[in-house]
């Protein structure tokens, strides 16, 4: 068979999706501006957290009775606490727990919740219904309650504060996975993997899941925005992360109460930053939905 | 209810399933956490057939009539409610894991829709490659690409078409690539569950005769379920006639199509435009009166008596045996 041999398919393939990079970039800031500033800040919070120690101007741990409160200047661009500590290292640094925790939770969280949300709608049923009423538990306490319950069980280490936000995750998107799952369920192509005599979970996990990718991909967007809001919650309360761990919430919390009037910078800047980075996932998960739902997508 | 013995050569030969008083339903519930049964739906209520190696039989009958159902029993897709179904001299409902996994081999499935059959995410070479995988039949990576294209070429399409995505392919090209995935195990037996019925008249007869070559070549075993007499006529040998959960009537094809018995089945025949447009204006068209009854409550005696012709007072009594009353053709009406 010769390499030349002009194909219907490739040509009809060639003329959907080959369009030039610049003119799909361009198409997509059109499209899709407020999802690239999120794309833009979650981008920027990425680099920041990567590349932390290079970047920062200080140590994020090393206090310093010589320069507390000190207002934004030249030397400390954002200020310092009342620690002495410079604000703008602490928030660098504070990127990289929040990431850290949002993604952790996010990811776990959300994988486990696309696993089990996609096996209650294969198995359908008594499995489906039971698991279902186990997740309407879950479901029945706001996302913080749930949390705080479960560090006051196990202790603010940062493995039981993740735990925390990532339990809660898991009723969630299995609950909208299942969703799409159960549509899934009755198109011919997974009775012709049953058919073929393949397993359970290697029906749930190659067959099922990667067709619920669309609704799967913005529900952990919106969760990672969600966990690192969760996270500097329960920091702001003390339950989460410890000092002197650079976290936004904890920053927050050292700084709202006491200086509010005195030195605001010492609240300004983490709650901007975790506004900030809210924002940013949020809009990235608007964004995604919009550019995957083939409903709203123009080839 | 007795198993038809004969096959379409007169001759008795091996038999390669037999079915035996099948019934499926489905039962309706209501209630959000305790469920209670309200009714069933009868979608196959109490058919019997048998099938011998190599034969094509062909299942008709309107939608509903639950030839989708017997197709889906026999593949284990669905858990009967009664009956047995006997593959190879194994009852397949009391079948343990492992030799449930050489039955999946053994049987395959073709389905309707060329569209929803093929995982959108997966590419033609890894759908027809998966189940030699999972199977151990070609572990080995290049030799399994190997086999797909061969199979690939088999069914008619070019080797190259591994690397592509189903939505990169026509209704036909799809449809030959569920095909080619079903014969990737080597199986005895396949259910053609209305293959061809979704594919426009040209791409048909060539998926057709894609079939009956493949059939001639490896010995293959069609259940060949479809409402289009047409291509059941072209391709079976033997023909079994459904009407709501029921057999009517089953015969050699020729015989069946010639000098059909059961009302239901004349009625059937009767309904098959004629490609003559002068002659299909003018003849008269006997139109069954009535609709469908309702599979979950059917009428009693026999389920066709309320729209039936030749209906005697009796037929609401009595649910009607299939008789055989020539060799061969078995129906299930006392009055034809």
């Amino acid at each position: 068979m010769s390499v030349t041999e002009i194909n219907p398919g490739t040509v009809i393939e060639e003329l959907a999706e080959r369009k030039p990079l610049s003119e799909r970039i361009g198409s997509l800031i059109r499209k899709q501006p407020l999802g690239l500033a999120g794309l833009l800040v979650v981008s920027i919070m990425v680099v920041c957290a990567i590349f932390a120690e290079y970047i920062s101007p200080y140590d994020p741990e090393l206090a310093s009775f010589e320069h507390m409160l000190i207002p934004p200047n030249g030397d400390f661009l954002l200020g310092t606490d009342q620690f002495g500590r410079d604000m703008l290292t602490r928030l660098i640094f504070g990127a990289q727990t929040a990431l850290f925790i949002g993604f952790t939770c996010a990811f776990v969280g959300s994988f486990a919740g696309l696993v089990l949300g996609v096996g209650s709608a294969y198995f359908g049923g008594k499995v489906d219904l039971i698991f279902q009423r186990v997740m309407d538990v879950f479901m029945a306490f706001p996302l913080i309650i749930l949390a705080l319950a479960i560090v006051s069980i196990f202790g603010t280490s940062m493995s039981s504060v993740i735990t925390a936000i990532t339990i809660p995750f898991i009723p969630r998107c299995a609950r909208v996975v299942r969703s799409s799952a159960l549509a899934i369920r009755e198109i011919p192509y997974v009775d012709a993997a049953r058919a073929c005599g393949f397993s359970h979970i290697r029906i749930i996990l190659r067959h099922m899941a990667p067709n619920v990718m669309a609704p799967f991909l913005i529900i952990l967007t919106a969760a990672v925005g969600q966990a690192i809001l969760t996270e500097a919650s329960l920091s702001y309360l003390g339950m989460g992360v410890q000092e002197p761990t650079p976290a936004w919430g904890l920053m927050l919390q050292g700084g709202a109460e006491e200086y509010a009037e005195s030195a605001p910078w010492v609240a300004i800047w983490p709650g901007v930053a975790i506004s900030l980075a809210v924002f940013g996932f949020n809009l990235f998960g608007d964004a995604l939905r919009d550019v995957l739902d083939p409903r709203l997508r123009t080839r | 209810m007795s198993v038809v013995e004969t096959t379409g050569a007169g001759t008795p030969v091996e038999k390669i399933l037999e079915v035996t008083d099948l019934r499926m339903y489905f039962p309706i519930t209501e209630g959000i956490m305790i469920q209670r049964k309200v009714a069933d739906v009868k979608a196959v209520d109490g058919i019997s057939f048998s099938m011998s190696r190599g034969e094509t039989l062909g299942l008709v009958g309107e939608s509903g009539c639950g030839k989708t159902t017997t197709g889906r029993c026999i593949l284990q897709l669905e858990k009967q409610t009664s009956g047995d179904i006997v593959f190879n001299g194994q009852n397949i409902s009391t079948l343990s894991r492992s030799d449930m996994l050489q039955f999946r081999q053994k049987v395959q499935v073709i389905f309707q829709d060329p569209y929803s059959s093929l995982n959108p995410r997966m590419k033609i070479g890894d759908i027809i490659g998966e189940p030699m995988k999972v199977h151990k039949i070609i572990e080995d990576k290049t030799e399994r690409d190997r086999r797909v294209a061969e199979l690939l070429s088999l069914c008619g399409l070019s080797p190259q078409f591994s690397d592509r995505y189903p939505h990169e392919m026509s209704g036909g090209q799809r449809q030959r690539v569920g095909v080619a995935r079903a014969l990737a195990l080597n199986p005895e037996f396949i259910v053609c569950d209305e293959a061809v019925s979704a594919l426009d008249v040209s791409i048909q007869a060539q998926v057709i005769n894609l079939l009956e070559d493949l059939r001639d070549e490896f010995n293959l075993t069609y259940l060949f379920i479809s409402h289009d007499l047409s291509v059941i006529r072209h391709l079976c040998q033997r023909v079994a006639v459904m009407y709501l959960g029921h057999m009517v009537e089953v015969a050699d094809c020729d015989e069946l199509f010639e000098n059909p018995m059961h009302p239901y089945t004349k009625a059937l025949l009767d309904a098959v435009p004629i490609a003559d447009p002068v002659l299909e204006a003018s003849r008269e068209h006997k139109i069954v009166k009535g609709e469908i009854p309702s599979p979950i409550n059917p009428p009693s005696g026999c389920v066709f008596h309320p729209r039936c012709e030749i209906a005697v007072p009796g037929c609401s009594q009595a649910i009607p045996k299939l008789l055989e009353v020539k060799p061969g053709h078995w129906v299930a009406c006392p009055e034809a």
